[in-house]
């Protein structure tokens, strides 16, 4: 996806690598270069290499699935980040969000459209608040955003009485599949994929968000509206974060008031390991969702070898840990 | 430069080689930073080193300091006990180590640079401001005891005994957050002293300092001189170069061009640096008669912390077609009514108008709506977006205009912003590249770029030239002139004098938040505008000129 776009650090050159010779080097060079889509390949060829079942069609479409949630809030944590936020509140508002449209759907016996509209409206409402204590109140973004975490955990668990709710059939479908084998998550991963690469491009909205990330004091001295922009960007994660919590819950069928725990981690491990810098001004849709990919092959490949689910979280820290220290060492080649 | 090597010229110093720099070349993606540059330093000199931002001052120091590696040439330091060899592993390097008692080196970090007896006093400090002077200047160095622990009391003895020869009078447990910027450059002239550097780097030490601060830098560079240190030193000041220096090397675009006796003429070196005669410096061209009133302002009125006001009933107004000069001490309250003006900040009195309609105070898109831009003092920290593509700077102030229906039309952006770049003569490799990758001169186009294309009709420019190099302080003057020929208008705050009479039609003098007086152009000699600064200054009194003009100026 969205393969022309160059936003950010993505328009560094790279080319003073000295000359070397042998296979490490070029090795190295290459992987250097290609960053995280390089990266991606490397983890795919191991692991094809390693299991006859991973190049399998379905599973690839499986990893497609798994990564489809961490993708969707991975793509609206991405506007918050290269606006030099954080938002750790995007699995809690997820789940909060699913257990709203179950409610309404089932409980409040409203038209299952509306249920879904109020589902979304809950997840910008929360990212607003968020955004509101980051700009007005001038709350440290970890600090707001943890405190949304808390809050929307509490809340979705107070509506289900702890319980989880049956999601309706028609909405269920999102987590069906396409003529018996196109999933419907990855399409929706796809689909907001593509949004997030629109707005981080060609909106308004988007361009100011690498101007605030990347110098908010320039940015308000040239117009920009720092803090309504910072309730505009808060509130896109929200709404993300509404979008990935329905998808999980038709997946399941139900929405859970526990589902998506530790989930914003993940999040924002998928748009750092997609080239995105924590200090603002950079990052790309087509980056997180390479991240997403990569931690979502990682876990794929590793049950197809029967790791156990213990080791499977030391290998997933070591690729965060090493995704970082090569695009730090890339970007200092670049320099 | 033919060959410095060989001929030792009459004027030169009589002090052995300390360092010499053969043809040493550099690249970075798009530019050829250094492109042959030769430099010899010996002991007991004050070398300047000229040129324009941009000619490659810069990238050669951090070549000296170890921050970066030559792609060829060659870096010999005298054979001291400390020299590095260059390693065998060099798959470019020559085997001739030793020449006329130099040994080639390669400087890979600030160790090694340390090591060679090299130290390098940056523009930026490399303070921690939470520690104390004793221990920033011990860091990573400091004394221990027999249990290996630091030996607190030696620390402060040897610290103090730095700051003696220094001239600064103050106790080394101060914490470096408490101390001004010139007292800031003494300690980073202690902590060289402390590694017994043998070659002193001083990039640009005089830019922020206050003459009187520059006369006592002067005095302590003249006693290491004498001591025998060799000495680099940057400056744009062309008058320093006679006071201070013995000889001069002039970059330009990435070459050095010439090294000739400190005593040559002004003009030659302008000359020199620019490759062109700069006719006139100011070339201002006056307007016969202003136009309209375009920006009045009343009774602007901002109340301090402490009951003192930050500034009080400022009056002045702005006319289309006209350079008005905004001049006064540091810390007598320019920028701050600067940033008034343009809504950045709150005011408790007084009216803003811009052709007769007021202003909503404190919104900087209303400025912007009515036709005012600001180009900030601090370029890096709050005129651009360093990581950020040229063509998104220069469109950040049009941004809101470029959209609609939400989306941003990118194309023509592009199109604007390769349009103002041509017209700016910026020197980039495209618009892709990145603001922090520019020298100062084409960062301040850029800025001032982003307002032509939001088409402002009043430029507020504070500090414009500040940091600048020659050539590209004349191609801004010329901007200005263009300006105003098209019926806008500038409000030009600067501390540089020469600068304020030669491009101001009118210049309006500010004291301790006040405005003092007001000259036209026939009547403002730099006599005539430091008497306004000051007189008001002392006749408010007990508070010290000195210290005003040091506010501000903290450890970042």
């Amino acid at each position: 996806m969205s393969a022309d776009v160059k936003t950010g650090a993505g328009a560094e050159a790279v080319g003073s690598a000295p000359p070397g010779a042998g296979f490490g080097p070029w090795f190295a060079r290459a992987v250097l270069k290609n960053g995280p889509l390089g990266g991606l390949i490397a983890l795919v060829v191991v692991m094809a290499a390693l299991s006859g079942d991973f190049l399998n069609g379905q599973n690839l479409l499986n990893v497609g699935v798994q990564a489809s949630v961490t993708a969707v809030l991975a793509f609206g944590v991405t506007f918050v980040i290269v606006s030099a936020g954080i938002d750790l509140s995007v699995g809690s508002v997820a789940a909060l969000s699913a257990t709203v449209v179950a409610w309404a759907a089932t409980d409040a016996g409203l038209p299952v459209w509306t249920a879904v509209l109020l589902g979304l409206a809950v997840g910008a409402v929360a990212g607003l608040v968020s955004g509101a204590l980051v700009a007005y109140g001038k709350l440290p973004a970890f600090i707001a955003t943890l405190a949304m975490l808390s809050i929307g955990r509490g809340l979705a668990l107070v509506i289900t009485g702890g319980s989880p709710i049956a999601f309706p059939a028609s909405v269920s479908r999102l987590g069906d599949t396409l003529g018996g084998w196109l999933p419907v998550p990855v399409l929706v991963m796809i689909a907001m994929g593509l949004v997030a690469a629109l707005v981080l491009n060609r909106t308004y909205a988007g361009r100011a968000m690498f101007a605030i990330g990347g110098n908010e004091e320039a940015a308000r001295l040239s117009g920009i509206d720092v803090k309504r922009r910072k309730l505009v960007i808060y509130a896109l994660s929200g709404v993300f974060a509404a979008v990935a919590g329905i998808v999980l819950a038709a997946r399941l069928t139900s929405a859970q008031p526990q589902a998506a725990v530790g989930y914003e981690l993940d999040a924002i491990a998928a748009v750092v390991i997609g080239g995105a810098s924590l200090s603002g001004g950079s990052g790309k849709a087509s980056g997180t969702l390479i991240g997403a990919l990569i931690l979502a092959v990682l876990r794929n490949g590793l049950n197809l070898l029967s790791v156990s689910a213990f080791w499977q979280q030391v290998a997933t820290g070591l690729v965060i840990a090493l995704a970082v220290l090569l695009d730090t060492l890339r970007r200092r080649s670049g320099r | 430069m033919t060959d410095v090597n060989d001929d030792v010229r009459d004027d030169a110093p009589a002090g052995r080689e300390l360092l010499r720099v053969e043809g040493v070349t550099k690249s970075f993606p798009g530019v050829r930073a250094l492109d042959g540059v030769d430099l010899s330093l010996r002991a007991g000199e004050v070398h300047v080193l000229l040129g324009e931002n941009g000619a490659g001052k810069s990238t050669l120091i951090k070549m000296l300091s170890g921050a970066h590696r030559p792609d060829g040439g060659r870096i010999l330091v005298d054979g001291g006990p400390a020299g590095e060899p260059a390693g065998s592993a060099a798959p470019d390097g020559p085997r001739d180590g030793t020449r006329d008692g130099l040994h080639e080196v390669r400087i890979r970090s600030a160790q090694d640079a340390e090591r060679l007896g090299i130290a390098t006093i940056h523009q930026e400090f490399n303070l921690v401001p939470g520690l104390t002077v004793a221990e920033n200047i011990f860091l990573g160095r400091q004394p221990r005891t027999a249990l290996r622990l630091i030996d607190r009391k030696t620390m402060r003895a040897r610290a103090a005994e730095l700051l003696r020869r220094v001239r600064l009078d103050i106790p080394p447990d101060t914490p470096v957050a408490e101390l001004g910027i010139a007292r800031l450059q003494m300690v980073e002239i202690a902590k060289a002293l402390s590694l017994r550097a043998r070659v002193l780097i001083m990039d640009e030490p005089t830019a922020v300092l206050t003459s009187e601060e520059v006369g006592t830098l002067f005095a302590i560079v003249r006693e290491l001189r004498d001591a025998g240190v060799g000495i680099i030193f940057i400056t744009h000041h062309l008058e320093e170069i006679g006071a201070l220096g013995d000889r001069v090397t002039v970059l330009r675009d990435g070459r050095s061009v010439a090294e000739v006796p400190a005593g040559t003429d002004e003009d030659e070196l302008i000359r020199l640096m620019v490759g062109r005669d700069i006719a006139e410096q100011y070339p201002r061209q006056r307007p016969d008669a202003p136009g309209a009133p375009l920006l009045r302002v009343r009774g602007l009125t901002r109340n301090g912390p402490h009951g003192t006001p930050v500034f009080e009933g400022i009056d002045f107004e702005v006319r289309a077609g006209e350079v008005v000069g905004l001049a006064g001490l540091v810390g007598a309250g320019r920028t701050e009514v600067a940033r008034a003006v343009f809504g950045v900040d709150r005011y408790d009195a007084g009216t803003v108008e811009i052709d007769g309609q007021a202003l909503a105070p404190g919104d900087v898109r209303a400025a912007m709506r009515a036709g005012l831009g600001l180009v900030p003092e601090d370029r890096k920290g709050q005129g651009l977006v360093l990581d950020a593509s040229l063509q998104d700077n220069l469109t950040l102030a049009r941004l809101r205009r470029d959209t609609r229906g939400g989306l941003v039309d990118r194309r023509g952006q592009r199109r604007a912003a390769a349009e103002v770049a041509g017209q700016l003569k910026v020197r980039m490799s495209g618009l892709g590249q990145h603001a922090r990758t520019l020298s100062g001169g084409n960062q301040q186009k850029i800025v001032i770029g982003k307002w032509l294309l939001a088409d402002t009709r009043l430029l507020i420019l504070d500090e414009p030239t500040r940091g600048i190099d020659v050539g590209a302080k004349v191609e801004i003057y010329q901007l200005v002139n263009e300006l105003t020929a098209a019926g806008r208008a500038v409000l030009m705050i600067s501390s540089d004098l020469p600068e304020v009479l030669g491009m101001s039609d009118r210049v309006l003098v500010m004291a301790q938040g006040r405005l003092a007086g007001e000259l036209s152009a026939d009547e403002a000699t730099q006599d005539a505008v430091m008497e306004l600064a000051v007189r008001s200054a002392d006749a408010s009194g007990p508070r010290h000129t000195n210290e005003s003009a040091m506010e501000g100026s903290d450890v970042r």
